[in-house]
């Protein structure tokens, strides 16, 4: 059975759809796209279709990953092709590869995020950055399924910069300046997200932004230890069944 | 005047609520069209929740059949949960369409689709976040209309202050007819304003304008007559009828929600109209005639909605669609056109015969065989024939075991409590039936590994049927009688554990009831149950008999009077203005029949018995056979 890595994006709206919205939205364009999906044998047979790590409801993205398999080998383009034209916009397939050896999820090791906070003070926000990166462990709560739990959000942050940039989402005034954070998060257990990130920072400086965050997972991928940047975990795939075509490069702008 | 969306303000509020998903539209197959380039604009509204609203047909044909419509603009819009309407209010943001989230209060048309009355609270929702007055006779020039269809709007006097209009029967011809009405009216210059644009509507005999009638009373409550205020408006209005579904084959572009909803599926009605004649169901007696839809067009209805939504199943849906002239071609025919695809079919409405086993087969050549629903509805052969469900025991226990034999594990059994004449012993029998089917399963199988569920649900007399003038059994009578079928099926050690049972005690019915056969003067307990906090009266968690209990009392209105009182044969009903093709008359003694059990055939296949439909409605029976077949599909 030949397996498709898809990456895709959640842009503007449909940054708030579930996960569960996204695995019925993807089956059924898979079958309007003709895509000859595997499926489970048994009683209740299910189309082969995994996913990786998805972003939150809520939380925009320009690197989600799943995984097809298909039952006749197909050309990664024309699955690329028609399955973003059965997708509804906002729901974008960027690059579709061949699976090589090797798991998947295992290479989407760290993920790049952006959170744009509209209204929010510039200078309070660096010094709320600073104390939180000189911090060693800052530990928060978030109210999971099992009811709250308490972890580190420290130690996951490889990086946390300030910046600033215009408004983009139709959510506030075009134009206007707005504070963005630029972070690079290491995938753990439990896992630490943006918001955990927004806690820490609220807990070390009493930063707290004036409106909900607009976040967006840029890219996901192994982390080059030399180097400290992400890598497109798809390469990998390239590398080994069609040697070495070079992927879209990390980031995309968000719609 | 340019109108703007409110997404931007909408989107900062969606983290904070509930599947925020359902508030954004963006769904395959739906539609924006440019707002200044529309002659007309309606916005559709299905008056519950979101994942309710959109599987409905009815607002999803309208919608693609006005958008169709070169200079005509729809979008669709849906009862927000009261997370977000919190919210919207602190915020000031007005009730949006999902499509292009524009204010409902710019568009010309507010159309609200009821299948039932308890959406009756979610439309003042809307109407105040959308900044619409709730009463119509406060409504100003740069309001849209705000009219009504779907079943319930067959007696719309209950709300008759809150609509401008309302529509009966089928809405794809009469809505394209009301688009143009309202186009020439504002291309002219919108003369008259508000009232002309009624006039215009009503003058045609197929729109109901409430307030160009006058309802007067006796001294006792009773209604002493209702007659049209103005000259030219008619006396009665009438339903409208779609007399050739094949040329309407809608949808053609099935709406694929992202959020999840309750019916996902592509669905095709395979026919209109009911005439088996059950003499509680209101929706049997206000389609007539039955129309279907030929074979072919079936065939290539489901071929073109599965490849443009992506659905993995196919409804195919009428009031009981085992009785489609060819339903055992276009069976056989989609089960073989789909066999090894991982597409299912299914045929929600059916009936207890051996027929609808080789049915059911067909349908689950993919899949197992896990369940078969049947509505004998009544618990005895007396009440079945007093309800004209010609269903003896006989043919259900013969019926239930060729589908266990057949390997089917589960069959599902739908009863009514609460019926015209209805008896202790009645509701008992339920659980002797149920025993018996069990019994039956056993037999045939040799194995315990079968099941039963009974499902009850309580009786509302409708307008329009021959239960009109019924008396509904009250809610203490319905809830002694649910506990003792209770108490009967779970105290039974040999069968009890292989039977399930399904309930809702019955004071909503009573609601149910007062909406369905109130009258104008119930509008003041909608409003003030509304008022008072009631929203979303179909969802069980948010519905308080108490709340409805306590605004009839304030509003004066005695529930038990529009109730559990029996009516006289020379007594105006709050709807008998409004035409449904059904002879008074008939209706009357159909209704005598009843109590002394005289069975009705269906006029599909014995003489007319002269209900009057289709000759005051010119429409007549439209069935097959055709004689044609469904062809293999060349790619699946």
């Amino acid at each position: 059975m030949q397996r498709l890595r898809v990456r895709y994006a959640k842009r503007g709206r449909l940054r708030f759809t579930s996960h569960r919205d996204i695995s019925r939205a993807v089956e059924r364009a898979v079958r309007r796209a003709g895509i000859p999906v595997a499926y489970s044998a048994g009683f209740s047979p299910h189309p082969k279709i995994s996913y990786a790590g998805a972003a939150p409801t809520g939380v925009a993205s320009e690197a989600e990953y799943l995984e097809i398999g298909v039952t006749t080998p197909c050309v990664p383009e024309q699955v690329k092709l028609g399955l973003d034209g059965s997708l509804p916009p906002g729901l974008d397939v960027l690059d579709v590869v061949e699976a090589g050896p090797g798991g998947l999820a295992d290479r989407l090791e760290v993920s790049d995020w952006e959170v744009r906070l509209p209204g929010a003070d510039r200078e309070l926000a660096e010094v709320a950055v600073e104390k939180f990166l000189a911090a060693s462990t800052v530990d928060v709560e978030r109210l999971t399924k099992k009811g709250p739990r308490r972890f580190d959000a420290r130690e996951a942050v490889l990086r946390l910069v300030v910046s600033e940039g215009t408004d983009r989402t139709a959510a506030q005034v075009q134009g206007r300046p707005c504070v963005i954070l630029r972070m690079v998060v290491r995938h753990m257990t439990p896992a630490v997200r943006p918001d955990d990130v927004l806690t820490g920072l609220r807990l070390v400086a009493d930063f707290a932004p004036p409106v909900p965050p607009e976040v967006t997972r840029l890219a996901q991928g192994p982390l080059d230890a030399s180097t400290g940047a992400l890598a497109d975990p798809l390469d990998l795939d390239r590398d080994t069944t069609r040697g070495g075509e070079a992927g879209p490069a990390g980031e995309h702008v968000a719609g | 005047m340019p109108v703007e969306s409110i997404f931007h303000r909408l989107e900062a509020l969606l983290p904070k609520v509930q599947k925020p998903i359902q508030y954004v539209g963006g769904e395959l197959n739906s539609t924006v069209k440019d707002w200044d380039s529309a002659e007309v604009r309606w916005a559709l509204m299905y008056p519950d929740a979101y994942e309710v609203g959109l599987p409905n047909q009815g607002v999803a044909i309208l919608y693609e059949i006005l958008n169709e419509l070169p200079g005509t603009l729809a979008e669709r819009t849906y009862a927000v949960w009261p997370d977000l309407e919190a919210l919207m209010r602190a915020e000031g943001i007005p009730q949006f369409t999902v499509d292009a989230h524009r204010p409902v209060r710019a568009f010309d048309v507010l159309g609200v689709s009821f299948s039932t009355e308890l959406g009756y609270t979610n439309m003042l929702t809307a109407l105040d976040l959308a900044g619409i007055p709730l009463t119509a006779a406060d409504r100003g020039d740069d309001d849209p209309i705000v009219l009504a269809g779907g079943h319930a709007a067959f007696n719309p006097e209950p709300i008759a202050d809150f609509l401008d209009a309302a529509v009966l029967g089928d809405g794809e011809q009469i809505s394209i007819a009301i688009s143009e009405v309202v186009r020439e009216w504002k291309a002219e210059g919108r003369p008259g304003g508000r009232d002309e644009l009624l006039m215009r509507l009503a003058e045609s005999g197929g729109v109901y304008v409430p307030k160009f009638y006058d309802v007067d009373y006796h001294p006792d409550g009773r209604i002493k007559r209702v007659a049209p205020n103005r000259a030219d408006v008619p006396w009665r209005v009438h339903k409208h009828t779609v007399m050739d579904l094949d040329e309407w084959p809608y949808p053609k572009k099935p709406l694929v929600p992202l959020a999840e909803t309750v019916h996902e599926r592509f669905s095709v009605e395979i026919f209109r109209g009911c005439t088996r004649g059950c003499r509680f169901c209101q929706a049997g007696m206000i389609t007539r005639p039955v129309r279907e839809r030929s074979i072919t067009t079936i065939g290539a209805m489901v071929e073109n909605g599965v490849k443009e939504s992506g659905f993995n199943e196919v409804g195919l849906l009428s009031l009981s669609s085992a009785d489609h002239s060819e339903i055992a071609d276009v069976a056989k025919g989609l089960a073989d056109r789909y066999e090894g695809t991982n597409t299912s079919l299914s045929l929600p409405s059916t009936r207890v015969d051996a027929f609808n086993i080789d049915l059911a087969n067909e349908f689950s050549r993919n899949g197992r065989r896990s369940g078969l629903t049947f509505a004998p509805e009544g618990g005895s052969e007396r009440m079945r024939k007093v309800i004209n469900k010609m269903v003896t025991e006989e043919d259900l226990i013969r019926t239930v075991t060729t589908a266990y034999s057949q390997g089917w594990r589960q069959v599902k059994l739908y009863f009514m409590c609460g019926l015209p004449t209805e008896q202790d012993e009645d509701v008992l029998g339920i659980a002797d039936l149920a025993k018996k089917v069990i019994k039956a399963g056993r037999d045939i199988t040799g194995s315990r590994d079968i099941r039963c569920t009974v499902s009850i649900g309580g009786f509302v007399p409708k307008p329009h049927t021959p239960f009109q003038w019924a008396a509904q059994a009250d809610h203490e009578t319905v809830d002694r009688r649910l506990k003792a079928l209770r108490d009967s099926l779970r105290g039974d050690k040999q069968y009890g554990k292989a039977i399930g049972f399904r309930y809702h005690d019955g004071k909503p019915s009573i609601v149910e009831g007062l909406l369905s056969r109130g009258d104008r003067r119930v509008g003041a307990v909608i409003r003030a149950v509304w008022e008072s906090g009631g929203r979303f009266d179909g969802w069980s968690e948010h519905f308080s008999y108490e709340r409805w209990m306590a605004a009839a009392e304030q509003a004066g209105v005695d529930v038990a009077w529009y109730t559990t009182r029996e009516r006289e044969e020379n007594e105006v009903l709050p709807w008998d203005h409004l035409d449904a093709g059904l002879d008074r008359e008939w209706l009357w003694q159909d209704w005598q029949e009843a109590v002394t059990g005289g069975e009705v055939e269906d006029c599909r296949w014995t003489p007319c018995y002269d209900c009057g439909v289709c000759p005051t409605m010119g429409t007549e029976i439209q069935i097959g056979p055709t004689g044609r077949k469904l062809l293999p599909l060349t790619v699946v």
